[in-house]
């Protein structure tokens, strides 16, 4: 079956400026929202005077923790490389800060796990000396994908809009048309990229551009939610200003989760990414427009990805507003900067309400993925485990809201009965937790909760399947060995069996020679005894009477000599 | 500072089970009203019967499976129930009978089931069904409507029918009830008469009205503005209902083009009856419903075609409650064949 409206990328270029529904195509289900941005949007950026101790987590993004670089006790410059990358999916971390490091311990910071992990903790010596940089610049253009992808790389960049996919690891130059920047930010309250958007769009197009170098991608978009006029003038400004011609900004209705990466991709283009497939495997690819800035910074002023813009907000603070925050810094430290948390704060989140990391201490760094430190207060927002849900009834609202056009509340049935082969046969794999479902429950069911808790269990079995694959197959393997040294063992006894029974024939050889040489003795004396048993002589006058005597006496001894012979 | 923890979502568009339900208790009453007015105080004497008895029933099954009382008897779906079944019922049912017919629809449909959510069957129909194939006289006795011949009986008459089955003086329970248009279009079509000479006829034909029968009309088009509210309102989907009325219209009218004088019109099809109040209250029962968009077409459309044939060519009146069960039992199937395609799904043919 065709996908509806097939996107035709060549009427997208007529104009740099598109309004929603200009162009765009819609996904299924989504939620209105109330935004709640208007709070955090009043001031400009702010900056968090510097701390003396920074945190640095080494696993901050999505692969595998980096190597560690320096030692306890080791002097650091600012933007110094603490960890290098360890596997293909990995990032990098940098020291924000010049001073000390003061040691590598494990600490808690933000992760669903609530683990704590491997952590460098930096002292600072305020003396914001920095490493020495190197900045290409306008250069760039000169410069292979392969080393622009390492530089990418080196800067530690993660996909910012929290996600923190490696950004140089999706950086594919194969194939790709268009690059999609996300600019939508879709849920409530988190508006760090539209103040990066209003206040640094220069940089985020100069970014853009580079991302296009390196994916030499036809085109860029610049998806913005329609709820933010601002950032739409201002990047619109910085296009115009850049004067490129296939860079566009795309208004897109404002409904969550519309920046969910597959959701914009169909808002976009039209198309789908397939299951199990890769933006890249239908020709685009997406980076959130932090990233995008980020990338601008590395390229252009050699500086590593130690600070992000944080939304600090919600009803429970003082003064939300957005900052610029080094990464490392105390959760603490930010909120106070803020002016605090009111007296009726009730829950802190990193991130937005519908997606976001609950915490249950503020004594944790910000993290590359901490776009947004959410205060609740009161009820406005809620806190499902102090409820007992009512039994699903049906209703259906679930199946109309889900993005991801999969049926909640038969998946909700079979993860609660943990009938996980029905489950994944109803693609819970394909459920992105964006929590429309859960939003709009009557019976206030925890849905997400289920799934999430489906998913990790059948994940957690198949860890255990395989790990008892292993078990079996190196049990098989032992078996085939044992069963393969027995059949050397037989082999060489064959071998030797074999060789005896060689020998034993030799020696019968032998015997026959033997038997032979005495078998031609015993002829020559037979011989010499059939010469003798010559016939009697002087017979020949004799009567019949006598020569039949005689012939019968013959016929004895012959019989005798036979016998004898034998 | 410490803080709670919980998981994401942590927001709620603050619906609930107990105001959906309650939403549908108010959309039913314009069409209750109209109902109270054409057939007179057993309407109300049923709603109070199946209220109590439905409520009564419903704490005696949460207790007796230790469940808690207060959230479960306070979601007003057991009120729900109560109100469908006894609108359903005829006016002079006989209290007995409306009793039989909440017990049954609360203890065995829905608790003996496990409970709102988990019964496979719509309580209100199985109740429904259940005196009708046991006590098929008792469920003739409809009033006439107002207006038509005495019309209905007084409140201490009516007081005394419900709750003591006697019949005021010098009268014959035959006298004071009378078949519903449905049910008399049935019987004369089956004497061969034809439809022009049932509505002219003396005796019956008093009972029909300007489209199908004298009330039924009024109290269809008030339920259908009570549906198209909660449509609104975002209780029910549109699909059930939409696909069931036109599915109706569609095959009546078949018919009645075919052979008017033995085939009603679809007008009087989709007004008659309890077309309305099955289309937005009875089969948009979301626990026994199709969840998916095509399922629902599709359930609805199963309803609509049953009830046509039961009425038309049944041996009971109006084949609704029956429609429903029948199409109850399909909805794993509708459900489990109907799935939606999933984001970025990848079509086996292609």
């Amino acid at each position: 079956m065709p996908h509806r409206g097939q996107a035709d990328m060549s009427a997208i270029k007529k104009s740099n400026i598109l309004k929603t529904g200009e162009s765009t195509w819609s996904f299924h289900g989504g939620i209105k929202l109330p935004g709640h941005k208007d709070m955090s949007t009043k001031n400009p950026i702010g900056r968090v005077p510097s701390s003396d101790r920074y945190v640095i987590p080494l696993n901050q993004h999505m692969g595998a923790e980096g190597e560690v670089l320096v030692a306890t006790g080791d002097n650091v410059l600012k933007g110094q490389m603490l960890a290098g990358p360890h596997g293909l999916i990995s990032a990098t971390v940098h020291s924000p800060v010049s001073g000390k490091v003061a040691e590598i311990a494990q600490h808690h910071f933000p992760h669903p796990s609530g683990l704590a992990g491997t952590c460098i903790v930096i002292e600072n010596d305020h003396k914001d000396e920095w490493v020495k940089r190197n900045p290409i610049g306008d250069d760039y253009t000169n410069i292979s994908s392969h080393k622009l992808r390492s530089i990418v790389r080196d800067a530690g960049i993660v996909g910012l809009g929290g996600a923190t996919f490696p950004a140089a690891v999706k950086q594919t130059e194969v194939g790709i048309e268009t690059l999609i920047l996300n600019g939508v930010e879709c849920e409530p309250y988190i508006t760090c990229d539209d103040m990066l958007m209003r206040e640094r769009a220069d940089g985020i197009i100069k970014g853009a551009k580079i991302i296009a170098h390196i994916i030499k991608a036809e085109q860029c978009i610049i998806a913005i939610e329609d709820n933010k006029p601002e950032a739409i003038e201002a990047v619109t400004q910085a296009v115009s200003r850049d004067g490129s011609e296939n860079i566009t900004v795309q208004s897109v209705p404002t409904i969550y989760p519309s920046g969910g990466e597959r959701q914009l991709i169909k808002i976009i283009t039209g198309k789908e990414v397939p299951v199990n497939a890769l933006p890249s495997d239908i020709h685009v690819l997406c980076h959130n427009v932090a990233t995008s800035y980020a990338i601008y910074k590395a390229v252009f002023e050699d500086e590593p990805l130690i600070s992000r813009i944080v939304t600090i907000t919600g009803r429970g603070i003082n003064s939300p507003q957005n900052l610029e925050v080094d990464i490392g810094t105390s959760i603490h430290d930010c909120i106070e900067y803020c002016g605090g948390y009111k007296n009726d704060a009730r829950a802190l989140i990193m991130g937005g309400p519908m997606m976001g990391l609950i915490l249950n201490t503020d004594a944790l760094p910000v993290i590359k993925a901490t776009n947004c430190l959410l205060v609740s207060a009161g009820i406005d927002i809620r806190l499902p485990e102090s409820e007992i849900h009512m039994p699903c009834i049906r209703c259906g609202k679930c199946v109309e809201v889900c993005p991801a056009n999969l049926l909640p509340q038969q998946l909700y049935w079979f993860a609660a009965d943990k009938d996980y082969d029905r489950a994944v046969d109803y693609n819970l794999f394909d459920c992105i937790e964006c929590g429309c479902c859960a939003y709009v429950c009557p019976s206030q069911i925890p849905l997400v909760q289920y799934y999430r808790y489906a998913k990790s269990d059948i994940w957690e079995q198949e860890r255990e399947r395989k790990k008892s694959d292993i078990a079996r197959q190196r049990h098989e393997d032992r078996l085939e060995r044992l069963e393969k040294q027995k059949q050397e063992r037989e082999a060489r006894l064959k071998k030797k069996r074999d060789a005896l029974a060689k020998n034993k024939n030799g020696r019968d050889k032998e015997m026959d020679k033997k038997k032979a040489l005495i078998a031609e003795a015993l002829a020559r004396v037979n011989e010499k005894k059939s010469k003798q048993k010559t016939k009697a002589q002087n017979t020949e006058n004799l009567t019949p009477e006598q020569q039949q005597k005689i012939k019968q006496a013959d016929a004895r001894r012959e019989s005798m000599n036979n016998r004898e012979n034998h | 500072m410490l803080f709670s923890k919980a998981d994401a979502p942590y927001l709620n568009n603050n619906s609930n089970v107990q105001s959906l339900m309650l939403k549908v208790v108010y959309a039913l009453i314009p069409g209750s009203i109209a109902m109270f007015w054409f057939f007179g105080w057993g309407v109300l004497f049923n709603l109070v019967i199946a209220i109590s008895v439905c409520l009564a029933s419903e704490a005696l099954m949460l207790k007796a499976r230790s469940r808690p009382l207060e959230p479960a008897l306070s979601d007003g779906s057991a009120l729900v129930t109560a109100c469908l079944l006894a609108l359903a019922l005829p006016p002079l049912a006989p209290w007995w009978l409306t009793t039989t017919a909440s017990l049954f629809a609360i203890v065995v449909a829905k608790h003996l089931y496990g409970g709102l959510g988990f019964n496979p069957f719509n309580p209100a129909m199985v109740g429904y069904v259940v005196v009708m194939i046991s006590f098929p006289r008792e469920m003739t006795y409809w009033t006439p409507p107002m207006g038509v011949a005495n019309g209905w009986p007084g409140l201490m008459d009516t007081f005394s029918l419900v709750f003591g089955g006697t019949v005021p003086e010098g009268q014959s329970i035959d006298a004071i009830t009378m078949a519903t248009p449905i049910d008399t279009l049935k019987t004369q079509i089956n004497l061969e008469h034809d439809i022009e000479y049932i509505r002219a006829h003396r005796v019956y034909g008093e009972l029909f009205g300007t489209i199908t029968g004298v009330g039924w009309e009024w109290i269809n088009a008030l339920y259908l503005l009570g549906g198209i509210w909660l449509i609104k309102q975002g209780v029910i989907d549109k699909r059930i209902p939409l696909a069931f009325i036109i599915s109706l219209l569609l095959i009546s009218n078949f018919f009645a083009v075919v052979d008017y004088s033995s085939y009603s019109s679809a007008l009087f099809h989709t007004l008659s009856g309890g077309t309305m109040l099955a289309a937005f209250f009875i089969i948009t029962d979301p626990v026994t419903a199709s969840t998916t968009a095509k399922g629902r077409i599709i359930y609805g459309a199963g309803i609509a075609a049953i009830t046509y044939i039961i009425r038309t060519w049944g041996g009971y009146p109006d084949g609704i409650a029956f429609a429903v069960l029948l199409m109850n039992i399909t909805v794993p199937l509708l459900d489990h064949y109907t799935r939606p395609r999933t984001y970025g799904a990848v079509d086996e043919d292609s």
